[in-house]
């Protein structure tokens, strides 16, 4: 993909809306998101996304227009029904949380799929276009729609920046929340209502179907990053921004590919690179400070049995052959005898055997009274 | 707000007739409870007591089934203030992203009301309250990275900030170590001292005595409320505990021989 190529893409009117609109759900969903994963309602999100499909079949069927505001509204309203319906079977009944986030989610986009299957197939709307709903379409973007996002997403961003704190407290401590006097209940309102609202933004560019990893996946990676809530919510929103104008852009520039799997795609890479490469979190991160801890330990531990070794004779640097220190190096006696020759702990004589240095018998017996008084100190490696 | 006169006959929190029921069963049936101003009152009871649930409902956090509770002779609101609550440590997920100071400001969350920001003053008063606690070294720490015990030292800090005249501390002493343990009860006797009650549930029999002024004794119904000294009877723990109460026998005799001298 050369500079001119990109030069034409964006001066393109078509790509800037479809570019603009990914970039408002991108941030959107991204900064929500972040709240939906420290909650633990990732699950949530996926359930609110499939409950708005009847919504947006139901309010054609009833105001016969395509209208973005007119769709949305509908699918705005079934995903609040649908995260009532989920609230309502977890509190009053025996059902379980995960069974309520199942069973709403599937009857929901069940009910949803006959309703725009039947829509597809009326005389007054075959055109309709309502299936774009399912995997997204970025490419019918039209500045009405992102004109309309553009608003919603505004308001949420006033609201989240309002109600920060209260979010925050909400989040990590809802008991204590209570305890201080917040009500609970509005702010948890709120902010769910927040998510239903991103989440429908997104739906005509991203889909029913992969709507949730927009919310979940950028989050997801961005905690890996930061142990801040701020500084998360922005770096998920960078990633959601990256992911999903990138997504949107390649969809529509292939024919036929649609918006949401493309943009999940990219998600992944995020997803993938977080996991691994992220400081800290990351599992490269983990397995390094893993090896170094444990070479650290077969190391210090061979020390200290050397020690005890020369406590059998008057002199504490004698000699000892390999196959006598093999017994407790369980087979990597080889590399830990050098480990410890090069730092000067222990040397070989001409014979191939091994002895304590006069460092080593030093080190030795700090590290055996550290461990004797119980206070680990990191060995001097 | 409350003058000398009432306070020495007015309970700090009155609790009647108190039911909670989860579903079909009864986890607190009918319990009667005065807290004395100004001491440090132990709550005691076997798994499944209803010990936090007791808390729980004081603070409006459960909706009780039956009964009556009054804070200083009020129905209390939380928006009120008056009780500064440590819940269990385990209650929360301490990965969030978050520092040390931040969980201490949130205890200024209720003074601030809606929206607006802790400032430089709430700053202040939580570091105060993190010296107080023996945390000012960990103000900028993420809360993953604490032991129990420090966990449990933010948490009191962040109610301390709060101020209030009544403390509540769900197992405060749970899974920290010696040394955290003293210098928690350190920390709950100088609030004593400053005119402060403060209730705690407790699990060791054992320091039960050394502790807390005050003891009730709590298995759904409640068994028995008052002095230490007076409470802690063989009797009384048999009651409370019913027959697993042969290895507490130390702590039952320790009260008798306390109550003979």
């Amino acid at each position: 993909m050369n500079v001119e190529y990109l030069v034409q893409l964006f001066s393109d009117h078509t790509m800037q809306v479809v570019f603009l609109g990914a970039l408002v759900l991108g941030v959107t969903a991204g900064s929500l998101g972040a709240f939906a994963v420290l909650r633990q309602q990732s699950l949530l999100g996926d359930a609110i996304a499939h409950a708005t499909l009847p919504g947006v079949g139901l309010a054609f069927l009833i105001i016969q227009n395509k209208s973005p505001l007119v769709l949305l509204i509908g699918a705005g309203l079934a995903g609040w029904i649908g995260t009532l319906l989920i609230k309502v079977i977890t509190e009053h009944t025996r059902i379980q949380r995960d069974t309520a986030l199942g069973i709403t989610l599937s009857v929901f986009f069940g009910f949803g799929l006959v309703l725009i299957t039947l829509v597809q197939k009326m005389p007054t709307a075959t055109k309709a276009g309502l299936d774009k709903f399912l995997f997204g379409n970025a490419a019918t973007l039209l500045v009405e729609d992102v004109r309309l996002m553009i608003i919603l997403s505004t308001v949420i961003f006033s609201i989240l920046f309002l109600l920060w704190k209260e979010f925050k407290i909400l989040v990590f401590d809802q008991e204590y929340a209570r305890s201080i006097g917040l009500n609970v209940h509005f702010v948890d309102i709120v902010l769910t209502t927040l998510i239903v609202v991103s989440i429908v933004i997104g739906l005509q560019t991203v889909g029913v179907v992969l709507m949730s990893a927009m919310l979940v996946a950028p989050a997801a990676a961005a905690r890996q990053w930061t142990d801040k809530l701020s500084v998360m919510v922005l770096i998920s929103a960078l990633f959601g921004a990256i992911a999903g104008t990138a997504g949107a852009i390649t969809s529509s520039t292939i024919s036929h590919l649609p918006t949401g799997p493309t943009i999940v795609v990219y998600l992944s890479i995020f997803v993938m690179l977080s996991l691994i490469f992220a400081p800290n979190r990351g599992l490269l991160w983990d397995w390094i400070r893993g090896y170094i801890q444990r070479e650290k330990i077969r190391t210090t531990s061979m020390l200290k049995n050397l020690l005890l070794f020369s406590e059998i004779h008057t002199d504490p640097f004698h000699p000892h052959d390999i196959a006598a220190l093999d017994a407790i190096g369980r087979g990597t006696i080889q590399k830990t005898m050098k480990d410890l020759s090069k730092k000067g702990w222990a040397k070989q004589f001409t014979d191939k055997r091994w002895a304590l240095t006069p460092t080593g018998l030093e080190e030795a017996k700090r590290l055996t009274r550290e461990f004797e008084e119980n206070i680990y100190v990191e060995p001097s490696i | 707000m409350v003058s000398k006169q009432e306070k020495i006959s007015q309970p700090a929190i009155d609790v009647n007739d108190l039911t909670v029921a989860y579903r079909e069963k009864p986890v607190l049936w009918d319990v009667d409870f005065q807290a004395p101003q100004d001491q440090l009152l132990a709550i005691v009871g076997p798994n499944g007591a209803g010990k936090s649930t007791l808390i729980k409902s004081i603070l409006g956090l459960i909706k009780p089934a039956a009964g009556r509770i009054r804070v200083f002779g009020k129905i209390y609101r939380a928006q009120s203030r008056m009780i500064g609550y440590v819940p269990q440590r385990g209650s929360v997920d301490w990965d969030f992203p978050t520092s040390v100071l931040d969980v201490v400001l949130m205890g200024r969350y209720g003074h601030l009301g809606w929206i607006k920001r802790p400032g430089r003053g709430d700053v202040d008063l939580a570091m105060e309250c993190l010296d107080k606690v023996g945390m000012t070294d960990f103000m900028k720490r993420q809360i993953s990275q604490l032991s129990g015990g420090q966990q449990q030292r933010v948490f009191i800090a962040r109610a301390f900030i709060q101020d209030a005249p009544i403390y509540l501390m769900d197992e405060p002493f749970a899974g920290v170590d010696a040394a955290t343990e003293k210098s928690i009860i350190g920390l709950l006797r100088e609030l004593k001292s400053k005119g402060k009650t403060v209730i705690c549930v407790h699990h060791d029999l054992q320091t039960l005595k050394e502790y807390f002024d005050w003891v009730m004794l709590l298995n759904v119904r409640a068994v028995a409320l008052g002095k230490t000294g007076d409470v802690l009877t063989a009797e009384n723990l048999k009651r409370t505990y019913g027959g697993r109460a042969a290895f507490l026998s130390g702590a039952a005799d320790e009260a008798e021989e306390a109550q003979q001298t």
